[in-house]
């Protein structure tokens, strides 16, 4: 696959179309300048104090636990439901397509709102659980956590769906004429087959998990050090003190930054 | 969050549009200070008021009055927490009016030299807001100090927040918070869920809530008076309807709807 891939690449870049570059130019600065814009209002001389409240370890430490948390249990359980999605039929399997990736389009805090009725404490399931045990996923770190997988988790599905759709199958057909069983192909060949879609699609997933900030505030709820992320944070410190929230959506775009550059080349060939 | 970070980028980024795009209104002619409405001379065309998310039921009805006394004039709405629809007045967003929960966040939009001469136009009183059949039995600004039961406030940054910290210091209460919401509508929400115990919200809000929560009153001594302050802003892209919608909310007829949602006169 390698050498083809390096020949197709070689292709584009001597047949660009004209219109292609200044649109891309227009995508990239439609995007950067307001970044830059941000940088600029940045308060660099206060950053160090700023930085070191309490308030912004607290959530700092907090959303990135409670993202990589989210992205693990999202690729627990999305990466065998993108199989599914990909490689089976079943009567209703559009059905069972669109309504996992609602909480895309759901605005979080109505999908926050949702959770809160689905597993709050008179919630469709999470009231007999807390009348048996007195568990509570809301205004605990589990809930931020069943925030962020809800809202990110389809973007793994849709992403590691697409993938195992483009993967050659013949692989895993020989695999099986060779007696491997169906687990040791899903493990040996598929998987790793499906393996930049799949870090592309848990990277994605991280991302909106390190952003989230609608159903988080409203099913979680925001107490420093339990509940409040960085975009909780921000957002509250948008109220008061607005070098504040600038300071430390700068740090949640450089702490995006810092995982995905890295990643971004050698990993996200799909 | 996405949209959180628009609105963030928004405030910041709004300005530089805004100076280039405002215009010569500064020219002040805000009207007489009778309590009429100005039933003669109809007001016309598009007016955006920003009002504090607390004012919201009765402002929606506040405007489609103020539209059918004045059918050439229409009225949009922004709900907020007032702190944020002070931020985004101050980054230039297109508003002509404000109404603010408290008098520090229309100081503050005075001072940047937004609006000038607000006017008191209501008051506000806290209540305990706990949910329909109070299984918690919530009695007082006491039991929120009960690490056993689920507490939630307004956010210190917003006034609800302020205030109700306000009442809990005049009890002498130290309250075990399970949440600081970022404004008064979500913290109600997860109060009419029952997923909170209890949380101190607004007359008016335990009143719009309906049969969904009950309220536990504040006793006068702890209670804290919001005042709500109005003003034309002096960049209002349609001053003189502008002035024409803050002379209604002062008039008799305004005063009647804000306090048949459970505000008071100042």
């Amino acid at each position: 696959m390698k050498p083809r891939r390096a020949g197709a690449r070689r292709a584009t870049q001597q047949r660009t179309p004209w219109l292609i570059l200044p649109l891309a130019a227009v995508a990239v600065a439609y995007v950067a300048v307001p970044f830059v814009a941000l940088l600029q209002r940045a308060p660099w001389s206060g950053l160090g104090g700023l930085l070191g409240r309490s308030i912004v370890v607290d959530a700092l430490r907090l959303s990135i636990t409670t993202a990589f948390a989210a992205t693990g249990l999202a690729m627990l359980l999305g990466i065998p439901l993108a199989w599914v999605l990909a490689r089976t039929r079943f009567p209703g399997r559009s059905v069972a397509r669109a309504l996992v990736l609602l909480p895309m389009v759901l605005p979080p805090v109505v999908g926050g709102a949702a959770l809160l009725f689905a597993f709050g404490r008179r919630g469709l399931l999470g009231g007999p659980v807390y009348d048996a045990t007195g568990f509570l996923l809301p205004f605990s770190i589990w809930g931020v956590v069943a925030a962020n997988t809800f809202v990110a988790m389809p973007f793994l599905v849709l992403t590691v769906e697409s993938g195992l759709r483009a993967a050659d199958t013949r692989y895993e057909d020989a695999a099986a004429t060779l007696g491997a069983g169906r687990w040791t192909i899903f493990r040996r060949i598929t998987v790793p087959h499906a393996g930049p879609s799949i870090i592309a699609g848990a990277v994605l997933c991280w991302a909106r998990a390190l952003g989230e900030f609608g159903a988080t505030v409203t099913f979680a709820g925001n107490l420093q050090g339990r509940t409040q992320t960085m975009p909780l944070a921000v957002f509250l410190a948008l109220e008061s003190d607005r070098d504040a929230a600038i300071a430390l959506s700068l740090v949640l775009i450089a702490v995006s930054l810092a995982v995905i550059l890295p990643l971004r080349d050698r990993w996200l060939t799909v | 969050m996405k949209l959180r970070m628009l609105r963030l980028l928004a405030v910041v980024s709004v300005p530089a549009l805004m100076f280039a795009a405002c215009g010569d209104d500064d020219d002040d002619d805000a009207g007489s200070t009778t309590t009429e409405a100005p039933a003669q001379e109809s007001a016309q065309g598009d007016i955006t008021v920003f009002a504090a998310a607390s004012l919201t039921d009765a402002f929606t009805e506040l405007g489609s009055t103020f539209e059918s006394d004045n059918p050439d004039a229409s009225v949009e709405f922004n709900f907020g927490a007032s702190s944020a629809l002070r931020e985004q007045i101050l980054a230039g967003a297109p508003a002509d009016v404000f109404a603010s929960a408290n008098t520090s966040n229309m100081d503050q939009v005075v001072d940047g030299g937004a609006a000038a001469n607000p006017q008191n136009f209501v008051t506000n009183l806290l209540e305990i807001a706990v949910p329909a059949g109070n299984e918690a039995g919530v009695t007082g600004l006491d039991d929120f100090a009960n690490a056993n039961l689920l507490i939630g406030l307004c956010a210190e940054e917003v006034p609800c927040g302020e205030f109700g910290r306000e009442a809990l210091a005049n009890a002498g209460v130290t309250p075990s918070i399970d949440t600081n919401e970022p404004d008064v509508r979500s913290l109600l929400t997860k109060v009419e869920a029952g997923d909170l115990d209890a949380g101190i919200v607004y007359v008016t809000d335990v009143m719009a809530a309906g049969d969904t929560v009950e309220g536990v009153q504040i006793p006068a001594d702890d209670n804290v008076v919001a005042t709500y302050p109005i003003a034309a802003l002096t960049d209002a892209a349609n001053a003189d309807t502008a002035d024409a919608f803050v002379e209604f909310v002062l008039s008799d007829e305004g005063q009647e709807i804000l306090q048949s949602y459970g505000f008071d006169a100042p």
